[in-house]
């Protein structure tokens, strides 16, 4: 008997009702939306259910919503994927766009770890009790979050392109 | 030998007689230098594909005296960096350039290594000249090997022409220091 969506939505509202919301299908996917302070609960339930048995964490990633309300600048993105059956669901977490912090997962699932470390390297958002939170794939040097909408695309140092004819203005060269 | 197809290099300026010929220092200097270039290529990407048609039968660097690629820096002459370097990449590039001996010469092969390329990102070098002197650049995304082997043949024309005291004067001790390398 395959893992039905209506079963992952019964579990987790009977479980979690006043932190888990805003379930719906997209395309293919079963999405919904966990307190950011709950994941850590919601994912272990997630995994250690007898009936949802989540048991692998494809992906996390960042995703920066600047026109957002200050409480829902950031969004951390988790794919879950159950091997069993054969069924995907994606959760999102929204955090604060001053302060933007959760727990790490990384107690959970030790794949999170590289993942935990490019959203942050990418978004600047700290994952509470990761191992080794630093920067993975750019250079350590580096003081930007490259992702985060208000850091220009370009490098400042080009040199052999006129700005006029490429729709760079001066505030990012 | 009167018939084989071996090319020899031209003769230098100079004053021959029987059974003497003189010239300068620097151009007999220049001339063997020329043509035995060691090249050390540093590949990243697809510039470095075409460098390995250069290598190959077909276009054959080796016809300039560069058949012997030095895979160690200690032992080249001419670093050929072909390919994006990312800025997290740029201290390695660096400390290649700074291990290899003088003299030594820089050509910056493609788009990516002379200017960053198409990548006019936060992430990518925006070109090697950035972090170390270059002498030649060669254009193209990527160029073809022919456009390389012109490439390597410029620089020889700077090699034949460069002083044997070029390395110690003011200029190039100035150029260093404005890259930080001493």
């Amino acid at each position: 008997m395959a893992l039905e969506t209506s079963d992952i939505q019964n579990k987790l509202v009977d479980n979690f009702e006043l932190i888990v919301r805003d379930f719906s299908q997209q395309h293919d996917i079963f999405s919904f939306e966990v307190d950011s302070t709950s994941i850590l609960e919601v994912m272990q339930f997630l995994r250690d259910d007898k009936t949802l048995r989540f048991n692998f964490l494809t992906d996390v990633c960042g995703i920066h919503y600047p026109d957002a309300e200050a409480d829902r600048q950031f969004a951390v993105v988790y794919h879950m994927h159950n091997w069993v059956d054969n069924v995907r669901i994606r959760i999102k977490c929204f955090l604060n766009g001053e302060n933007p912090e959760i727990d790490s997962v990384t107690s959970l699932f030790l794949g999170a770890n590289w993942q935990e470390r490019e959203t942050y390297d990418f978004f600047g958002i700290i994952f509470k009790g990761h191992p080794q939170l630093k920067r993975i794939l750019n250079m350590d040097e580096m003081v930007s979050f490259p992702m985060r909408k208000e850091f220009p695309l370009e490098d400042g140092g080009r040199t052999d392109k006129d700005d006029r004819f490429f729709g760079r203005t001066t505030d990012n060269c | 030998m009167s018939d084989s197809k071996i090319n020899m290099v031209e003769t230098p300026e100079g004053y021959e007689g029987t059974g003497f010929f003189a010239t300068k220092l620097d151009t007999v200097v220049g001339l063997a230098r020329a043509n035995s270039l060691w090249p050390l290529p540093f590949a990243t990407s697809c510039c470095g594909i075409e460098f390995m048609a250069t290598m190959g039968s077909h276009y054959d660097v080796a016809r300039f005296g560069s058949e012997r690629m030095s895979f160690s820096p200690r032992q080249a002459d001419m670093l050929l960096v072909m390919g994006t370097i990312a800025k997290k990449m740029a201290p390695i590039l660096r400390q290649v350039y700074e291990q290899m001996a003088e003299p030594k010469w820089v050509i910056a092969v493609g788009a990516c290594a002379s200017s960053g390329g198409i990548f006019d990102t936060y992430s990518v070098l925006q070109g090697i000249d950035k972090v170390i002197p270059v002498d030649v650049y060669v254009p193209g995304c990527p160029p073809r090997p022919e456009q390389i082997l012109d490439g390597v043949m410029r620089l020889q024309d700077l090699v034949k022409s460069e002083s044997v005291r070029r390395r110690s004067s003011p200029e190039y001790q100035e150029l260093l220091a404005s890259y930080n390398i001493s």
